[in-house]
This record gives C-alpha cells, sequence and structure tokens, in this order.
C-alpha cells in the first residue's frame, strides 16, 4: 500500500498541470451533482414540504397554485378578489380557529404591501414561532396609517421604526405612487428566513383608505369614507383569507373543498396547501430531471477527461513502467497504481467537489433567498453529499482500469531502451 | 558455491517473415559468489538478452537459470520479479532512473519491490558513492557521471548477491568509465555481490581478470 501511495504521489506531481484540471473537472462535476439534488430536496421542503402555518387560502375563483403563490409565497399576481362577507362567513364557522384576511395590491421599492389584521402577529409560522418585533418596535395600531416591515425589506430600502413611505400602486416599483397616503413605519420584524421578510404589513383598514381600494356600493354610487368613519363592509373586497382549522384537523378541509370548490362558484379554497405546492412540483419534475441528466453528463465527461488524461500518457510511460518492473515490481503493481492514481484524482475532485458544492449552493441560497424568502441551508445533509464523492471514487478507479491494462500489457524488455 | 548457474539455456526470437532466430544457446555457465566475469560481445551478440533471461526480464525457451538458489526459469513471471527484486541489482547503460523522482527516491524505489524501503541504508549508499549533497537532486540535475552513480546505488540497495551491468560505462568518457568502474567494483566487494558485466569496450574489459567471449559459450552465434 505504502509503494502504491509513494507512485501515485509522485506521478500526480509529475503530470501537475494534467492533474490539476482533471481534478478541478471532477470537482466541478461532483460540486454540480450535489447542488442539483440538495437545491432541488430543498427549495422542494421549502415549498411544498414543511408546516405552512396556515391550513388552506380561501381567495378568488381561480388557481390554486396561484393563491397559494400569491399569498404565501408573495409571488405572482393575485388571482381577483372576493367580497369582504365571504371572510365574516368563514370566521364565523366554529371548526375554524384563525382566518386572517389579506388585502394585496401595493408594493413599495418592489416589496409587497399586504394588509391584514393583529392577528398576524399571534399567528404561528412554524409550530411554536410567531413574528417578533426588534426593539424599539411595536405592532401596528389598525386605526392608524402605520406598517410593520419583514427584515429583508428594513436590509434593502433602509425603513427604519419611524421613517415614512408612500405606497406604489400595483407589484412593481414603476406604478403610481399613493402620494396622500403616508404610512409610518413602527417596527421591523426580526427575520424568519421565510417569504414573511419580504412583506410590508399595515393594517387592513389602512390598506382599504388608500386611494382606489375602497369600493363603489352597488348601486355604483362613488364612496369616499370619512377620516373617522368606519368603512362599510359592501366598500371593501379582500385578496384572500388565511385560515387556520381548529385543531388542524382535516375533515375541515374536506367540508370546505366540498363546499367553496364544488358547489360555489365565487371562491377557492386552496387546500391542502403542500398539495398544491406539490402538484407544481410534480409539473416541473422535468426541469429538475433535465437538471439532474445534465449533471450526469458533466460527470460521465469529467471521468472521460480522467480516462483521456491517463490514457494518453501510456506511451510516454512506457519506458517508466519497464524500470519499475525491472525493479522487481509486478504487473498487478503497475496496474494497480494506475488504478490508484486515477481514484486518487477522483477523491480530490470529490474533495474539491465539496467547495464547488459550497460555491454553487451559497449563491443559489442568496438568489432563492432574493427571489422568495426562502432559506437554503448550505450545510444542510442530502444523502447526495455521500453518495456523490463515493461513486466519483468508484467511477474514477473504474476510468483507471483501460490506462491501467496498457500499463499491464507494458514488455519490459523492449522498453527499457529509450525510444529514438 | 556458485551465485549464479546457466545450464541448456536457449531463447530465440521469431524474425518478421516468420523464422526462428536462435539468440542464445548456452549449454552451461557459472558465476561463484563475490567474483566478476565480463563477458565480451559485439553488438547483436545477445549480451543483453543473456542478462535480461538471467534477471527474470525475459523468460527462456528452453533450459535452467538459478541465482542464489532460486529457479529463475519455469516458474511464474510473479516469482521471477521476486526473485529479480531480492537477488539481482542491474545497472543499465542508459541508467535508467525514473526522472521524476530525485536521487534518493530512485534508490528508494529499488528497495520497495524488495525487502522493503530503507531511507538510512539509500543515504548511506548515495553518501558511498559521493552524492550526499546530491540526494535530493531530480536525475536531469545530475551530471551523466553522477546519474551512473546513483543507478549503481539502487541496483545494490536490496544487498544482491549478484549485480548485472550492461554496458554501465557506456556513455561516459574513458577518465570517468574507468573510475566509474573501479567504484562499482570496489562497492560491490563491500556488499560481497558478483558482478556479470557484459561489454564490448577494451578499456573496461582489460580491467578484469576473468573476461569470457559470449561469441565461445553462445552455440547461436558461434
Amino acid at each position: 500500500m505504502g509503494k502504491l501511495l509513494f507512485l501515485v504521489r509522485r506521478s500526480l506531481g509529475q503530470h501537475m498541470l494534467s492533474t490539476v484540471v482533471t481534478v478541478l473537472a471532477t470537482g466541478l462535476a461532483a460540486g454540480l451533482v450535489m447542488a442539483v439534488f440538495s437545491l432541488s430536496a430543498q427549495t422542494r421542503t421549502a415549498f411544498a414540504g414543511g408546516d405552512l402555518g396556515f391550513d388552506a387560502v380561501l381567495g378568488a375563483r381561480g388557481s390554486q397554485l396561484q393563491l397559494v403563490l400569491n399569498t404565501v409565497f408573495h409571488l405572482e399576481t393575485s388571482p381577483g378578489n372576493i367580497p369582504y362577507s365571504l371572510y365574516k362567513d368563514i370566521k364565523g364557522d366554529p371548526a375554524i380557529e384563525m382566518a386572517i384576511p389579506y388585502a394585496l395590491g401595493d408594493n413599495y421599492e418592489g416589496f409587497r404591501i399586504v394588509g391584514t389584521t393583529e392577528e398576524i402577529f399571534r399567528f404561528e409560522y412554524r409550530e411554536g414561532e410567531r413574528f417578533r418585533l426588534r426593539q424599539p418596535g411595536r405592532a401596528f395600531n389598525s386605526q392608524f396609517a402605520e406598517a410593520v416591515i419583514g427584515s429583508r425589506v428594513a436590509d434593502r430600502t433602509g425603513l427604519k421604526p419611524g421613517d415614512r413611505f408612500f405606497p406604489t400602486h400595483g407589484v412593481t416599483p414603476d406604478g403610481v405612487v399613493h402620494d396622500r397616503d403616508e404610512f409610518l413605519v413602527v417596527a421591523v420584524m426580526e427575520p424568519t428566513n421565510s417569504p414573511s421578510d419580504r412583506v410590508i404589513w399595515i393594517p387592513i383598514e389602512a390598506f382599504f383608505r388608500i386611494g382606489g381600494h375602497y369600493l363603489a356600493n352597488e348601486k355604483g354610487e362613488h364612496y369616499e369614507p370619512k377620516d373617522v368613519e368606519t368603512i362599510p363592509d359592501e366598500h371593501k373586497e379582500l385578496s384572500a383569507v388565511m385560515l387556520r382549522f381548529r385543531g388542524r384537523a382535516p375533515m375541515t378541509g374536506m367540508r370546505l373543498s366540498q363546499r367553496i370548490n364544488r358547489s360555489g362558484k365565487v371562491a377557492t379554497l386552496a387546500w391542502p396547501l403542500d398539495g398544491v405546492m406539490g402538484e407544481l412540483f410534480d409539473k416541473l419534475g422535468w426541469v429538475t430531471r433535465v437538471l439532474q441528466l445534465v449533471a450526469y453528463l458533466v460527470v460521465l465527461v469529467a471521468i472521460g477527461s480522467i480516462l483521456a488524461s491517463l490514457y494518453n500518457t501510456m506511451n510516454e510511460r512506457r519506458r517508466e513502467f519497464a524500470i519499475l518492473r525491472a525493479l522487481g515490481a509486478r504487473r498487478a503493481t503497475v496496474f494497480s497504481a494506475i488504478v490508484a492514481e486515477s481514484a486518487a484524482i477522483a477523491v480530490l475532485g470529490a474533495l474539491i467537489g465539496y467547495v464547488f458544492y459550497w460555491l454553487i449552493l451559497t449563491l443559489a441560497a442568496v438568489v432563492v433567498k432574493q427571489q422568495t424568502g426562502v432559506v437554503v441551508e448550505v450545510m444542510a445533509f442530502h444523502p447526495i453529499l455521500i453518495k456523490t464523492p463515493i461513486a466519483m471514487i468508484v467511477l474514477g478507479a473504474a476510468a483507471g482500469l483501460l490506462p491501467a491494462a496498457k500499463a499491464y500489457r507494458t514488455d519490459v524488455a523492449s522498453n527499457l531502451v529509450p525510444q529514438t | 558455491m556458485p551465485v549464479l548457474e546457466v545450464s541448456g539455456l536457449k531463447k530465440a526470437y521469431r524474425s518478421p517473415d516468420g523464422d526462428l532466430a536462435p539468440v542464445i544457446d548456452i549449454e552451461r555457465f557459472s558465476l561463484d559468489h563475490g567474483a566478476e566475469i565480463a563477458l565480451r560481445g559485439g553488438s547483436g551478440s545477445g549480451k543483453t538478452t543473456f542478462l535480461n533471461l538471467i534477471a527474470g526480464v525475459l523468460s527462456a525457451d528452453e533450459g535452467e537459470i538459478v541465482v542464489d538458489g532460486h529457479r529463475v526459469t519455469g516458474v511464474a513471471e510473479s516469482d521471477r520479479d521476486g526473485i529479480r527484486a531480492r537477488t539481482i541489482g542491474y545497472v543499465f547503460q542508459t541508467f535508467n532512473l525514473l526522472q521524476g523522482y530525485t536521487a534518493l527516491e530512485n534508490v528508494l524505489l529499488g528497495m520497495m519491490f524488495g525487502p522493503g524501503a530503507d531511507r538510512e541504508r539509500a543515504a548511506s549508499l548515495l553518501e558511498r558513492v559521493g552524492l550526499a549533497d546530491r540526494m535530493h537532486y531530480h536525475p536531469r540535475q545530475l551530471s551523466v557521471g553522477q546519474q551512473q552513480r546513483v543507478a549503481l546505488a539502487r541496483a545494490l540497495a536490496n544487498h544482491p548477491p549478484l549485480v548485472l551491468a550492461d554496458e554501465p560505462t557506456g556513455n561516459l568518457d574513458p577518465r570517468r568509465a574507468t573510475e566509474s568502474l573501479g567504484l562499482m567494483r570496489e562497492i560491490c566487494r563491500e556488499n560481497d555481490a558478483a558482478i556479470l558485466l557484459v561489454s564490448h569496450d577494451r578499456t573496461i574489459l582489460d580491467a578484469f581478470e576473468n573476461v569470457v567471449d559470449l561469441a565461445e559459450i553462445n552455440r547461436a552465434h558461434g
């Protein structure tokens, strides 16, 4: 074993350039495979595998997926609005533990503004975890134009308690600014590593008072709320109602789904949420499979490069093998040295692969967090982190078989004399 | 007692037209422990083939070779490799040092396939051949004479009872050749190793008391 390591170490050093290139290629391949698998698993878990805090979302008639993306992940546009009366109905259902209204449609510098109630601060977005506010700071007063902003909003916009801002209509910063509706920031939330970090929360009443958000009445008469007046329900609409079932009972979901999705015509109940998101990932499964296929192909190319780089040196190394044989090395020793050399390149590649994996995931984590608020854990364990290096080493050793066979067949006597 | 016994040894190569061309046909040859024999032979006389057969690098068609009590003929190739590593030191005309290894590592390589690497002995051998300050030099950083001395140290690394030398001074100028040969014989004597040297160089051959003309013992060319 010692002599094999000695031979391998020397040979790798002697062919430094090709060693470095093949190690980097192998490392990149290993890193890519690990990153693709880990990233797809983590995003799937984040979007479709974990507890989102809510059990269902009630929204406008249409796509459940769009509704969930819009309200839970704060992506996409709202599929439409539902009458305020629906919220009151469902809130009164004894099987509903929590019904939190969402009114959407404005943003500040691209960060979405959600009009809601103070209940949002009692809601557990993860088991046992509620939104916490950085100090100094307090929850918004539902009677005033106040805002609590997510940690990422604060980081990117520089807003802090005491600052004021004007919302922009729509979900992009290039919309019309509501320049008569100034909001006061009263708190910044502690980071939650969830999409909520990218949200500006304001009282729903204040949202309704923003110009253009209140409706004309049934007769089509213009309505303008007075300062102290509570806006009548008929002039209010909601984007969605976030629901948490009492005891989180699936039966409630089944019953409501039957009533709203099958029998009703006004609204949609997105339920179960993980099922809705799972459907998205199932539809996008081919993308993941294509990415995995590309990663596998890169592995094959990397393994092929090990084979080619070793095989191409076999002719120039014939004399080296003949000398080793003349010194007493057996054919099997020479064969093993080449296989070990090939495997060593793969081992080094696998180690470098972790560095590439870390780089790719760190970069991806930044992008995913920026775009969705979902946190990708670079250090999270996935079985692929063990399987890939093992597979690379086995494949690397296998790539050495052909060159090793050539070295095995080297004729000693005819190769001891320098070839001119 | 002989360290090398050869009897009925035959080796032939197949020529491009398919005929068998005998190269070696030696009825009997032997070399005692610690003895020195120089074999004289011109180009194509089969002297390198003879040494390669003794070393087990080539397999004989017929006959028997026994080195230090070990049969080299009629045994598996891996056994021949083992016998070669333990009992034979081989000095080549072109030295055959591995370029990627230092002088010390080249000597250690000579040990690895035998009893095992002994860094202390490798260093002392290099010291003995006057290369104490060149141990960590690579062959290309050494002069031809120094390379020859590294090859000599490597050949003696495993205490072989037999040293085969194939035109060992062929790449040296006459003065260095004489010096180098003297050093080789001296060190072989110190290590109680017999020398079987082949050469066509009269100066080298004149230095030996016991010179055998290969043409006289090799019936293939006789």
